[in-house]
Order: structure tokens, then sequence, then C-alpha cells
């Protein structure tokens, strides 16, 4: 791969790798003022305050902040430096959650989660569970990334993992542009090695997805449509099928509110979100139907609040006390990125949830 | 300062305060135009690109380059749309040379 995009805010020791400055800032300026409502008021507006969770039907674990890439946009300031692993004992505790749950989908995130030593022990275990649909938020690269990777689509193949993949765009110079040079042609030879194993495939039950998010300041199409114009660019140039394509709005958070902050786009962007405040997809945000588990084992409402250190609101914080009703019964913990998800159509990391 | 601010364009629905009846049936008739029809509503969004170009309207450009953008249209698309508005600017010029030419031919031929 070409040479990477940026570096994380961490490396850059930048104030925005500091979560508190960041929720200050979010709830500053535009929002101090009151020449926009703060999240809290406007879900208050439709009866939707305080926000709670429903049934739990996803467990999202994040095994690690490290990255091969470092995406322009990224909310979890992933990168090569991060060195936040989860521990082989942290995922003990994992799989003894995962074995008990409820939830009837498993959703390994990252970083790059290939690229925790124990990623591999951790799916075989994992499988085992019988969890009904088990994804790994694969960024394509890393399979061709190093030599010990290329095997990946068949291990993922073999315990039939539902691969969801990051693509910004059916064009080389938009996605290189967010993700770095190079990224376009090795994330092609990626699908094209997933198609063969019979990943994305017409009829195939081996689930290949993408996931698009906008490459700047502006707010993602309609999911649909993308999903067409996807399919219909990346069969015609490069012969390649997959499933379903999510459009998920990116959040003021992390390298991407850096980014906005950077271009002068912050309060423009926040405007939009807000313009575009959709209270049907109030009611399905993820943060409903989810938890979100950190690198050491601690628990969250959502990624976005996880990288914001913002813990779930419950007397269970951490994945080796984890309790289902307990948890359950809780409020969720809410800021102004929370306007990103539900924007338009909505915006999790399954996609648009506005019914 | 500029005549125009760029967030009045986010007041562009105030203009229903002032008459209601027509401010609701502008946007009932602007909405219904925008959406898919024979033509897809990513076509529809170039078109208004180049006529935005073409009437020379600010909030028209800003509104329908990040529409552009949201729909995953690229910057080459809509380079060419905006030239094929200035085309039809040029040519509208142009062609009024056989006016002239007519003209010209009439008095002085």
């Amino acid at each position: 791969m070409g040479k990477l995009k940026t570096q994380s805010l961490h490396k850059r020791d930048s104030e925005l790798a500091q979560s508190n400055r960041q929720l200050e800032i979010l709830s500053n300026g535009i929002f101090q003022d009151g020449e926009l409502p703060t999240f809290a008021k406007k879900i208050k507006e439709t009866n939707q305050f305080p926000l709670r969770p429903k049934k739990l039907e996803i467990l999202q674990i994040n095994v690690g902040y490290m990255c091969n890439q470092v995406c322009e946009h990224c909310h979890v300031d992933a990168g090569p430096d991060r060195k936040e692993i989860m521990t082989w004992e942290t995922m003990e505790q994992c799989l003894e959650v995962i074995r008990n749950t409820g939830a009837h989908t498993l959703d390994l995130t990252g970083g790059a989660p290939e690229m925790n030593p124990n990623f591999r022990r951790f799916v075989e275990e994992a499988s085992k569970a019988g969890i009904k649909d088990f994804i790994v938020r694969s960024n394509l690269t890393i399979i061709r990334a190093n030599k010990k990777y290329y095997d990946l689509p068949d291990f993922f193949k073999k315990h039939n993992v539902h691969v969801v993949s990051s693509m910004p765009h059916w064009t080389r110079g938009k996605t290189d542009k967010q993700r770095g040079e190079g990224v376009f042609d090795m994330s092609i030879k990626a699908l094209q090695e997933l198609n063969e194993r019979g990943y994305g495939m017409p009829d195939s039950d081996l689930r290949l997805d993408l996931v698009y998010n906008p490459s700047g300041a502006f707010l993602p199409g309609d999911q649909a449509s993308m999903e067409k114009d996807f399919k219909k660019a990346l069969m015609e140039d490069f012969g390649i099928h997959f499933h379903n394509l999510f459009a998920i709005t990116n959040l003021p958070i992390a390298r991407f509110l850096d980014y906005l902050i950077a271009s002068e786009n912050y309060e423009d962007y926040m405007y939009q979100l807000v313009d575009a405040y959709n209270p049907a997809a109030v009611k399905n945000v993820m943060c409903t139907n989810t938890i979100s588990v950190s690198w050491d084992g601690y628990l969250f409402d959502c990624d976005f609040n996880q990288m914001l250190e913002l813990p779930v609101a419950s007397k269970v914080k951490h994945i080796s006390d984890y309790n289902e009703d307990l948890l359950n019964d809780r409020n969720i913990v809410i800021s102004q990125h929370c306007f990103g998800c539900t924007a338009g159509a909505g915006s999790s990391c399954q996609g648009a949830v506005a019914e | 300062m500029s005549y125009y601010d760029p967030k009045d364009l986010r007041k562009f629905g105030n203009i229903t305060e002032w008459s209601e009846e027509l401010g609701t049936k502008f946007f009932d008739y602007y909405g219904k135009v925008f959406e898919e029809g024979a033509l897809s509503a990513r076509e529809k969004s170039l078109i208004a690109l180049a006529v935005a170009h073409t009437e020379q309207c600010p909030y028209c450009i800003d509104a329908y380059t990040k529409d552009g953008l949201q729909r995953g249209v690229t910057k080459e698309e809509m380079m060419e749309a905006v030239h094929v508005g200035a085309a039809i600017k040029s040519g509208a010029t142009l062609v009024h040379g056989v006016m002239m030419m007519n003209k010209v031919n009439k008095l002085d031929g």
C-alpha cells in the first residue's frame, strides 16, 4: 500500500485526542448560545427523552484501535500507532457473555480487528456460540496488507462470518482521498477474492455488505439509490458483487471533528445534522438495541460513546460484571454527536434506520 | 459585506410565512419536480446544478453542489454539467450573431 493518509490525533498530540476536549466543543458555541438546540432538547420536543434501550439485539465488540490504515475521518482515531488491543483474558470474558446473551448479532470491530493477535482464536470460539449473525468489520486492505492475512477470506468462509467492509466510493480518486493512496486498488482485489469464495454473490449465504460514508462535510444520500449506483459501477468496472450497502453518516467526533474544524465546516455541518433531524430515526437509533464493548472490557451505549469515553449509565460497567437485565434498565448517554444518528433516514452501523 | 448571506438559504422556507398558500404550493411543486420520475433524481440534480450556474444563483450552486456530493456525483460529472450550461449560455449569445448579421446585411449589404 502507498503512504498513509495522515497520522492519528494521538500521534500528532492533538488536543482533539482528548475526549473531554471533543465533548467541550460539542457543547459550546452554537449549542451553548442557543443558536441550535441540544440533542436532549430536541428529543424532548417529541417526548423521546430520556432515551431508553429496547431489547438487546447486537453485541458490538471493539477488539482494538490498531489499524493498518489512517483514514481521514476515522471516528476511532485508529492507526498503526494505537496500542489499545483487547487481551485474551478480556476476550474470554466476552466469550462467556457471547455464549449466554440474548443478542442475535455479534459485531466485531476495531481498528482492524484482524490485527489483534488473538483474533482468529476469538472468532473460532465465538462462532461456536451459535449466534445468528456474526459480523466482522474488515477494512478490506488488511486482507492484502501482508502474507499472513492472505487466507482471511477462507478463514471467514470457514466460520461463516458476515463480512462488512468500508468503501467510500466506486471511484479510485474519492476512495484514496479519504483512506489513503492505493486503498482503492487493494480493496477491489480483496472484494474479488471474497467473491471468488462465494462472498456477496447473488443467492449466496456468505454475506458481504459494504459501508459507505461520505468523503467530506456532507450527509449520505438515499441508501437505496447509492446501493444501486455502487452495484452498477462495481459490476461494470470490476465484475464485483456484494449484497447490501449501508449508508452511514459521519459523526462529528475524533478525526472527522478535527477535519470539520480545520476546513471551517463545523458549524455548517452541525446545522445540516440538526436541520435533518428525524424523530422517526430516534425510535430505532442503534444505542437502543446495541451494547458496545471496548478493548479493555468497558461497556458503552455505542462505539461513538466509547471513543468519547462516555460509559453506560448503569451499575454494570464492565464485561466481567455483565448482566443483560440490569444493563437494559438504563438511560442512554447522549450529547450533540447523536444528531449524526438521527439525520435524514438515520444512521447506524447497520445503515439507515428510519422505517 | 456581500448581499448574499449563505445562512439565508436555510431561511428559504420562511417565504411561506408571508404568503402561505403560494409558498406552500411552490414548495409542493418543487418537491414533486425533484422526485424520481422518467428522469432519475440524480439526473435532475445535475440539471439543477447546470441551471444554477446559468442563473448564477449562489444559493442554488451551494445547494446542488452539496446535493450532488450526497448522491455520489463526481467532480468530473459536475464540471461537465456546468459546461453544458455554459455552452447553452454562450450559444444563446452567439446565435444572436445571426440577428446582427441580418441587420448589417439589410442596412449595409
